[in-house]
């Protein structure tokens, strides 16, 4: 954390708490931003200053993903905890919350204790963990949550498991009150959705696959929001998908309900069509929608209502993905491209940067309320510089993930993570880039 | 053998009737009026494919189609293998793949697959050499069967253009349906669909088809009413309350079909469920049953796939 300090210099600053959005420098001093602005320059820096020229690159707090699935424990063939921090700290990530639903299921102080300190030797990416709602992230009783959020859960799920029980969650959203914690709902009534496999409609009748509708989410939404509304819980939904939900979700912040939620990339930029062919890649919970609900999502992004987007990273290794699309495994990877493909909205004129990089970093940290988020003085330098012009394309070679399936490949984006610092040390730097040539001429 | 036979068949396999233009769709019932003739006299046999190697892949049992399948290449003169692979004994699926890539050391030329899921044989298909023919996949896709059909409907009525096809029962679990619907539609039928709300939900609109859920409605003036079984195989839950209720609503009758033109002709894929989505003595009546012509049909357009699909594997040996 000591050592000495950094300037980065002549990069754009961008921080959506404060709405800073000007070319200057940023000095890390210990680890945590020292100062920042315009008024920064070579001059009065502090003696054996290491200085980086970022010219032409943009400077924001390090992303925030509020969930990513590590294969750990019992799924390490898919992804592990340092290819997840290599995947993530390459996406600009610099901490992410991990999905309790694994193998054994994350219901136990120990197990936090485990995982996290298995994080912490990796001296990398932040990783915080959920911890289970229910025990084994079955359904049926509530875990240890007082032990659990003592041990440093940042909150309560049962992962890709949707919470059915009216019940269970009544009394898990009341007791979570006294710990100041959320309890996150994958939104989908079970059953509903059982058996089905992409959206429901014409693609769906067309291609002969079963379909989940869309009111399987809505249904679960409505009933989660009057559960919270009587209990003064707060509710987080993760990963919505249709533009019913999104309706919902901005009346029930209008009242006053202590709701947030949030979308995926790939629920923002595709739909159900890339099913056809019967992609598996494209076989994600929730479904991929129609375009009506995609640009409900994107609005909804725009207006505030979604509060955050986030990867949702699940990796599937080829024999998960390589069957039939009802035997494939559901999930995508994309911790490695959140910021990327955020970046194409921004470019389609649909949300300003300030508000993706609210929604990539300063609302899920706050969220989870753990530090970061933020470019100001006194925070950890947790940070990202990006390119927001250059080109590239997904390659699977090109993933620091342990699974391939992103259903970006082949895809040519603009912008990309150029380095990123955890408490001010570099944590991911990318080869010959504009960086290099940028710093090359400076030295 | 047939009037197109100058023309090559622009498709490596059979994975649908979605791919097919309405020229190719011709084609292959140009050919296979051709084999009703052949097969009808004493001697049936061929050479057309001799020394060629077809093998029966079935991931799902089936007794009619696979017979169809094997009497077509035999008659054409290929070595025909029947392989069943029980989906209880291999764990469905994770072998799908393996399969394929074992089947494809053998080096045949034509593999006829029928498989519970949608998608599973095109999947297949990309992973060997041969020439693939979909002998169902899952809910998706039955060509064979749609082609059979309209054979039938054109020998039997001169035309396919223009004529009013009710398609009843369970549409949203068939690859039967689904078939004739690509086909019929292509080749200019009005296509209706009828059935109830759950079987045949109303998007079904958009593949340019009438939806009705009244019986009485959807055979009105119909030149062709197929009827579809109901697949509880493939059912999660109940859809209908009962096959009692089911057969009072959407079986076909005498009385029900008296609203359909005098010479209305009612047909089926099999196998027939009598007394829940028709009446015995419907399908028994030779004047307007077509259900055993079906049957007879099946065999002579396989013929004509295996045929169409070989043409350039014979003109290169």
């Amino acid at each position: 954390m000591s050592g000495r300090p950094l300037a980065i210099l002549g990069a754009r600053l961008l921080d959506p708490a404060s709405g800073l959005d000007v070319r200057g420098g940023l000095l890390v001093v210990d680890g945590r931003i020292a100062d920042l602005g315009p008024h920064l320059g070579r001059d009065g820096l502090p003696e054996g200053a290491e200085v980086l020229e970022a010219a032409g690159l943009c400077l924001a707090p390090g992303l925030v993903d509020l969930r990513v699935m590590v294969g750990e424990p019992g799924a390490e063939h898919k992804e592990r905890m340092d290819s997840a921090v290599a995947a993530a700290a390459a996406g600009g990530v610099t901490a992410f919350a991990m999905r309790p639903d694994t193998d054994p299921a994350l219901d136990d102080p120990a197990m936090l204790e485990f995982v996290a300190r298995r994080a912490r030797k990796l001296r990398s990416v932040k990783v915080h963990p959920w911890a289970a709602l229910t025990r084994g992230c079955r359904g049926e009783r509530l875990a240890e949550m007082g032990l659990l959020r003592e041990a440093g859960a940042v909150g309560f799920t049962d992962g890709a498991r949707a919470v059915a029980d009216a019940r269970l969650m009544y009394r898990a959203l009341a007791y979570a009150t006294a710990l100041d914690a959320p309890v996150v709902q994958h939104p989908e009534e079970p059953r509903l959705a059982e058996g089905g496999v992409m959206n429901e409609g014409w693609t769906a009748l067309r291609l002969g696959l079963p379909g989940i509708p869309a009111c399987a989410e809505v249904v679960m939404i409505e009933r989660d929001l009057r559960l919270a509304e009587a209990t003064g819980g707060r509710i987080h939904f993760a990963g919505i998908s249709t533009a019913e939900s999104v309706a919902v979700i901005r009346r029930a912040k209008a009242r006053g309900v202590r709701v947030t939620c949030d979308v995926t990339p790939h629920h923002l930029l595709l739909t159900e069509r890339e099913v056809e062919g019967y992609r598996t890649y494209a076989k994600v919970s929730p479904p991929l929608r129609g375009e009506a609900d995609r640009e409900a999502l994107v609005a909804g992004l725009a207006d505030g209502t979604v509060d955050a987007v986030t990867s949702d990273h699940t990796p599937q290794d080829q024999d998960s993905k390589r069957l039939p699309f009802e035997q494939a495994a559901f999930g995508v990877v994309g911790v490695e491209t959140l910021l990327a493909a955020g970046l194409e909205l921004v470019h389609a004129g649909r949300i300003g940067l300030l508000r993706l990089l609210e929604a990539v970093s300063t609302m899920p940290a706050r969220l989870l309320g753990v530090e970061g988020g933020r470019l100001a003085r006194g925070a950890p330098a947790d940070l990202v510089l990006f390119d927001p012009e250059v080109r590239w394309t997904v390659t699977e070679a090109g993933l620091h993930s342990l699974a391939k399936n992103t259903p970006f490949e082949g895809r040519t984006f603009r912008g990309r993570v150029v380095r990123t610092l955890v408490d001010g040390r570099t944590v991911f730097r990318l080869a010959t880039t504009a960086e290099d040539a940028a710093t090359g001429a400076a030295l | 053998m047939s009037d197109g036979a100058a023309r090559p068949f622009p498709h490596r396999h059979l994975l649908g009737i979605e791919p097919l233009s309405r020229e190719d769709i011709l084609f292959l019932l140009d050919l296979a009026d051709g084999y009703v003739e052949l097969n009808r006299r004493p001697e049936k046999k061929l050479g057309l494919l001799r020394g060629l190697t077809q093998i029966n892949l079935f991931f799902e049992s089936s007794t009619r189609t696979r017979t169809s399948f094997e009497l077509a290449g035999k008659r054409l003169g290929a070595d025909v293998v029947n392989m069943s692979v029980s989906t209880s004994a291999i764990k469905k699926g994770e072998t799908l793949l393996d399969t394929a890539m074992t089947l494809n050391a053998m080096h045949p030329d034509v593999l006829v697959v029928r498989h519970a899921d949608s998608g599973a044989v095109a999947l297949l298909a990309r992973h060997v050499a041969c020439a693939v023919i979909n002998g169902g996949d899952g809910r998706h896709e039955h060509p064979t069967q749609a082609l059979l059909d309209a054979l039938t409907i054109r020998r039997r009525k001169g035309r396919i253009e223009g004529l009013i096809v009710a398609i009843c029962g369970d549409i949203v679990h068939s690859r039967v349906a689904r078939s004739n619907i690509l086909l019929l539609t292509r080749l200019g039928a009005r296509v209706r669909l009828v059935g109830p709300p759950t079987l045949v939900p109303p998007a079904l609109a958009a593949y340019g088809v009438e939806v009705h859920h009244d019986m009485r409605r959807g055979l009105r003036d119909a030149d062709i009413v197929m009827m579809l079984r109901l697949q509880t195989e493939r059912m999660r839950g109940s859809f209908v309350p009962s096959t009692r209720e089911y057969f009072r609503r959407y079986g076909l009758t005498w009385e029900k079909l008296e609203v359909a033109r005098p010479d209305v002709l009612v047909m089926h894929p099999g196998p027939m469920n009598r007394g829940v989505e028709i009446d015995g003595v419907v399908a028994d009546d030779i004047h307007r049953s077509a259900i055993l012509d079906q049957v007879e049909m099946g065999v002579a357009v396989r013929m004509a796939c295996l045929d169409a699909l070989t043409r350039r594997l014979r003109e290169a040996a």
